[in-house]
């Protein structure tokens, strides 16, 4: 199974700033190995961000995303100890959900 | 085509004054590190934690023939604490009577405290670009986090301490290889470069600390955490000598010579490197 995401959501007046961590390795599917074959593709393609059953964020992601990416945003509507669901779906069906409360 | 002067010209005078102001910002952008400024905008995401957080599974997680985990391991504080153990290593150990540094001593603890096989364990201790972080470079992250914000204090009171630090500084200095080249030729010196990369001069206080405290650092252009054995090994590539073991008295010797002149200094690792 993938590596948990390092996620950290805080309260800034009335907007929660969402940073987001991921495990990936991100293979763009054109990079050569040390046997001189291509690497298969293996990138994250949709996130996804949930708060109280809505959804706050929606990403479609391709193969040009770096490796263990980096996604930060922030929403208004949320309040301190409410809780956040961040989802991944990669191009081979691999999926990782973790949850956060902001603080 | 016909051009025509055109009738919303800027006025001179704005015009002088916008130059103004970027050629200021170019020179402010210059006079700060350009490099230290990447550091600062990633650090509070360093993809290190990544690492650390998968050394810490493996730190407790039981493995081996003995079905063991490493919480018993000895890093020089007593058996299973971290809290500062990397701050005050290399060091003298009594068990093994020998100077080990911290990938070192995990090597021996795996061997010992679990029963894995030497030479699987140091088969391949780094990991190949692309490729997975090896168990030895993450438990060496997790590790070295718990030391953060700890005052380097490598020992020098066993005898053995001793001779390990003179070592590392003769090789420091030892000329040799192709290049009759030096650790010394490259950072010997105040303001030594390799293309954009300023070179700590190690011979000096601020330079060792400002080394040694910040590996392992994950190296944004490897993507993977890359520890002091690795930094040791590229530079005696880049010097043309033969290959640095991993975990030989040479290498350690040179992290005993770096880890003395830095002590002091607050450990700060993993960090982030370009």
């Amino acid at each position: 199974m993938a590596d948990p995401m390092k996620l950290r959501a805080s309260m800034h007046v009335d907007r929660v700033e969402v940073k987001i961590l991921m495990a990936h390795p991100e293979e763009s599917g054109f990079r050569k190995g040390p046997d001189g074959s291509t690497v298969p593709a293996h990138f994250i393609s949709n996130v996804t961000v949930q708060h109280a059953g809505r959804e706050v964020l929606r990403a479609q992601w391709g193969p040009a995303i770096s490796k263990n990416p980096f996604l930060q945003f922030a929403f208004r509507g949320a309040a301190r100890g409410d809780e956040l669901t961040v989802t991944w779906i990669d191009n081979l069906g691999e999926t990782r959900t973790d949850r956060v409360t902001v603080a | 085509m016909q051009t025509r002067p055109s009738s919303h010209a800027l006025p001179r005078a704005w015009l002088r004054k916008a130059f103004a102001i970027a050629a200021l910002a170019c020179t402010e952008a210059i006079a700060t590190d350009p490099l230290s400024e990447y550091r600062r905008m990633l650090a509070d995401d360093n993809p290190a934690e990544l690492a650390v957080a998968r050394g810490e599974e493996l730190w407790k997680m039981p493995r081996g023939p003995r079905n063991a985990s490493l919480a018993g391991c000895d890093l020089g504080k007593g058996p299973g604490v971290l809290s500062g153990a990397y701050a005050a290593l290399p060091r003298h150990f009594a068990d093994t009577g020998s100077v080990m540094d911290l990938e070192s001593r995990l090597v021996h603890c795996m061997v010992t405290i679990q029963g894995l096989a030497r030479a699987e364990v140091t088969a391949a201790p780094f990991s190949e670009r692309g490729a997975a972080q090896t168990d030895l470079e993450v438990l060496t992250a997790y590790v070295a986090a718990q030391s953060r914000g700890a005052t380097i204090r490598v020992p020098q009171q066993a005898q053995d301490e001793l001779d390990s630090y003179a070592r590392g500084r003769d090789l420091f200095f030892r000329r040799a290889g192709p290049y009759d080249f030096s650790c010394a030729s490259c950072h010997g010196a105040d303001g030594q470069r390799i293309r954009l990369q300023e070179l700590p001069n190690l011979t000096r206080t601020e330079g060792a600390r400002s080394a040694f405290a910040h590996w392992p650092a994950y190296r944004v252009s490897h993507g993977a955490v890359r520890t002091m054995q690795w930094r040791l090994s590229d530079c005696v590539r880049q010097e043309r000598l033969p290959e640095l073991l991993f975990g030989s008295p040479a290498s350690i010797d040179l992290t005993m010579y770096l880890g003395v002149l830095a002590s002091g200094a607050t450990m700060d690792a993993p960090s982030l490197r370009r």
